[in-house]
């Protein structure tokens, strides 16, 4: 979490330890993550276009400057690729582990990449199983030691377990990214009480990762106080995925907004807005 | 000799390198990464390693997802 963020009034109403320092404009507010600046608070995915095409403007809609990518065998012929698209339009490529249920799997899909795409970051993915893609908590942490031990920057995809994000943090990585609800499921943040706790203690940034559905969910997420937003099936998957990129990126620039304006408390009654009658 | 790329068993003149194995996928050689027998070959070495009978070569790349 940064520190301008400490303190706000959560959207579920309850106060941190101190005030907001104001709105800041977008300019003088980055997104930092091992010392490298991102104007853009959305991380995008590329998995589940229906093309190359769509993928690409759907990137450019969103304004993104970081997207991930998977490690798989090349295809002989294989005409076009995400690789070409990223490279064409300056977007920088965040290679991750996905399909990974080891650490051992995963640290090797991480030298690779750090081969292929010439960069130290990773975005840690190990698995438990198929059917619900949750983190396997025992594997993540391996990998994450071992990776941060090899010099990578590891920003590992995790459970919305408060202590296992601190266990992360502890370990050097350089983000915590956990997740909303499973992969692919758009059912939103599912414990956002959660969220908030890994915020409030997190000294790097807080990356919600998966299960984001739909705009106004980026925009809860931000306004629980995370640095960024990681999507890719709500955009994607969505049945206009260019428009949807872009509803994306509104939805989190105002999110960010009114997490740093910070919002009134919740009460139970009124409280009027005029003055009273004399 | 016999070398199993990406999973396929393959044919390869004996003293083939891993570049020579690369080739027989793809030309570039850009965003892409070897592993032979799980171990990573760094891209200054592929000319210079020579692949084995047996030996499994895997040649990755980047690909949507995630």
């Amino acid at each position: 979490m940064t520190a301008e963020t400490t303190g706000a009034t959560s959207p579920t109403g309850t106060t941190g330890p101190g005030t907001p320092g104001g709105v800041r404009s977008p300019a003088g507010d980055p997104l930092v993550i091992a010392g490298e600046e991102f104007a853009s608070r959305l991380i995008t995915g590329t998995g589940g276009a229906p093309s190359l095409k769509v993928l690409e403007e759907a990137l450019i809609a969103s304004g993104t400057e970081m997207t991930t990518v998977a490690m798989r065998r090349v295809s002989p012929g294989a005409e076009g690729s995400v690789w070409d698209v990223l490279r064409r339009n300056g977007i920088r490529p965040l290679p991750n582990t996905a399909g990974c249920f080891t650490a051992m799997d995963a640290v090797r899909t991480a030298r690779l990449a750090r081969e292929a795409l010439e960069t130290d970051w990773i975005k840690l993915e190990v698995v438990a199983d198929e059917r619900t893609l949750l983190p396997d908590p025992v594997e993540l942490l391996d990998a994450a030691e071992r990776l941060v031990d090899e010099g990578f920057v590891v920003l590992p995809y995790t459970n919305d377990d408060p202590v296992l994000a601190r266990r992360l943090e502890g370990l050097g990585c350089a983000a915590v990214m956990p997740l909303g609800a499973p992969i692919g499921s758009g059912l939103g943040i599912r414990n956002p009480h959660n969220i908030e706790l890994i915020v409030e203690q997190a000294e790097v940034p807080v990356v919600i990762d998966a299960g984001i559905g739909t705009a106004s969910e980026a925009a809860l997420a931000m306004e629980l106080g995370c640095d960024a937003v990681m999507l890719a099936t709500a955009v994607t998957r969505a049945q206009d995925p260019v428009r949807m990129a872009a509803a994306m990126r509104d939805a989190i620039t105002a999110g960010r907004g009114a997490r740093l304006a910070g919002r009134i408390p919740v009460r139970r009654y009124a409280q009027a807005s005029s003055p009273a009658v004399d | 000799m016999k070398v199993i790329i990406n999973g396929e068993p393959r044919d390869l003149a004996p003293r083939s390198t891993v570049a020579d194995a690369v080739r027989t996928l793809t030309e570039a050689r850009e965003g892409i990464a070897v592993a032979v027998n799980d171990e990573v070959v760094p891209k200054a070495t592929w000319a210079t390693t020579v692949v084995s009978e047996n030996d499994r070569v895997d040649v990755l790349t980047a690909v949507q997802g995630g």
